[in-house]
């Protein structure tokens, strides 16, 4: 709608982060089980691999960048979806709120929530399990973030096309699955068929995960590190956008 | 024509030929009403007759609207009307895993933003706290109240940013005698000190007496726009639900007997 608030105020997106990190802290076990879970993981797959150091650097390298990317996506799609089905956003939107400000408050607090997501099982990984990174773990961590907010943004839009919690969660398999297999992490993608190659190259996480990769292989920062975060990036703020149109001010 | 009517009368909300649409259904049928400024204004009707698709067209979130319907000298939905109008939905719309205060802090930052405004938020929170007698269950987590004090919780909300206009739908559902009627002596205190204008829609027509002006409603349509006391004058009732169940069955009565002649009827009883 032409009519729309500005976009963004400072002082209510940090109050709507705010609330939704409230509402969090109120939720102990979800935030233990948001921090722990990638560690355990990570831990697991460094003893899966026990005989084979080159494939846990590889493939945990890679998890590093999934892990925030599925656990925001899954938490935010369900938190908007409370928000629309408890009339909480139909209030919020009937008060002086830009739709700007409800989306930048959430990717602001999940975005909190994945840093500190990620600097565990980052730092779990490097200094514990003796992940093998070439570059700077810190890149990791940025690539990590990235990840979560494309998480936050992709979790927030499918949220709009499920009317209870039983079809956000189904929405992970059919929006995420297929990026976990086509972005090679089971298989380099230039070995996949040629259609299959030509889809991951669309495909946001595929970008996320050759950032990784990129930052375990290369002591600086190379081209394609550099065009990794800006496809990661460029597709969570294309994504978010895509789901600021999905909230309405009227309905039906 | 238009034109002419919308700068006729300053209601805080006047309504020509609203119509709204959801999906297949006409749900409300070309009303015409003004509500006026700080007066309460009863919306009454069987469920299912459209009151809450009015409140939600009045607070400018149903969409499909046509005709003419102006809140507070702005067409309604309006951006400068949000921070003025307060609206209660009929499902109290909280966040159950926050307490009274948070979300009241929360609502209010989003109205009063900044940390400038802090001192005057506290105020406001602590001030709609105590409005609906939640002071001591202010540190309480919302989802472990009842359901009357959710929704006062909710009503909370809306009081906070002194609304000109304040839109609730049914809230004393659920509610006993003695928290309806300190509620009603709450909207009645708005409305006098405060100069509040109170759209509130209910089911329960003993409180129907209690507003200053009746829009009785059927099927999308409005059957009487009148003061509680005319009302019962007019058809001789004793109650205003009397006299609702009365100008029902003559409406229906009239329906019965020939359709266009009663939609017509409708149209000049307003």
């Amino acid at each position: 709608m032409s009519t729309d608030a500005p976009a963004l105020s400072p002082a209510r997106t940090l109050a709507t982060a705010g609330r939704v990190l409230r509402q969090l802290r109120h939720d102990p076990r979800t935030v233990a089980l948001l921090l722990i879970v990638p560690v355990v993981m990570i831990t697991l797959l460094r003893y899966v691999f026990d005989a084979d150091a080159g494939t846990f650097d590889a493939i945990g390298a890679s998890l590093l960048g999934i892990f925030p990317l599925i656990t925001m996506f899954l938490v935010t799609s369900i938190a908007t979806l409370r928000e629309r089905t408890s009339g909480t956003l139909e209030r919020l939107l009937a008060m002086p709120l830009g739709k700007g400000d409800l989306i930048a408050g959430y990717a602001l607090a999940f975005g909190a929530v994945a840093v500190a997501q990620s600097l565990l099982a980052t730092a779990m990984s490097v200094w514990v399990l003796g992940l093998d990174v070439v570059g700077s773990p810190w890149l990791l961590l940025l690539v990590a973030l990235l990840d979560a907010l494309l998480g936050t943004a992709l979790g927030l839009f499918v949220s709009a096309f499920a009317n209870s919690e039983f079809q956000a969660v189904q929405f992970m398999p059919a929006v995420i699955f297929p990026q976990l297999l086509l972005c090679g992490l089971f298989t380099p993608r230039d070995r996949m068929h040629p259609v299959l190659e030509t889809v991951s190259d669309v495909l946001p996480m595929s970008y996320a995960v050759d950032g990784m990769n990129q930052v375990l292989t290369h002591t600086g920062i190379t081209a394609d590190f550099y065009r990794d975060v800006l496809v990661v990036a460029g597709s969570a703020l294309l994504v978010l956008c895509l789901g600021a149109a999905t909230l309405r001010r009227r309905t039906t | 024509m238009m034109n002419s009517l919308r700068t006729a009368n300053a209601g805080a909300v006047e309504a020509r030929a609203l119509t709204v649409v959801r999906g297949e259904r006409t749900v409300l049928r070309g009303l015409g009403f003004t509500v006026g400024p700080g007066r309460i204004t009863g919306l009454l009707g069987p469920s299912g007759c459209g009151k809450s698709t009015l409140m939600r067209a009045v607070v400018g979130t149903q969409a499909g609207v046509t005709g003419t319907l102006d809140v507070l000298g702005h067409p309604a939905g309006h951006p400068s009307l949000r921070p003025r109008v307060g609206y209660v939905t009929q499902a109290p719309s909280v966040y159950t895993d926050l307490t009274v205060r948070q979300n009241l802090d929360y609502f209010a930052a989003v109205l009063r933003p900044g940390r400038r405004n802090r001192d005057s938020r506290e105020e406001a929170v602590t001030r709609a706290i105590g409005d609906v007698d939640l002071t001591s269950h202010a540190d309480a987590l919302a989802g472990r109240l009842s359901g009357g004090q959710l929704s006062r919780v909710s009503l909370a909300v809306a009081l906070l940013g002194t609304p000109e206009l304040l839109v609730l739908d049914e809230p004393t559902v659920g509610l006993d005698p003695v928290l309806r009627r300190d509620l009603w002596n709450l909207f009645h205190a708005l409305a006098a000190d405060r100069g509040t204008t109170i759209l509130v829609s209910s089911h329960v027509m003993d409180e129907a007496e209690r507003c200053h002006r009746l829009l009785l409603m059927r099927e999308g349509g409005i059957l009487a726009d009148d003061t509680p006391e005319a009302l019962r004058a007019r058809t001789g009732a004793a109650t205003v639900e009397e006299a609702f169940l009365h100008l029902v069955d003559e409406a229906a009565a009239e329906a019965a007997a020939d359709p266009a002649e009663a939609a017509a009827r409708q149209e000049t009883n307003r």
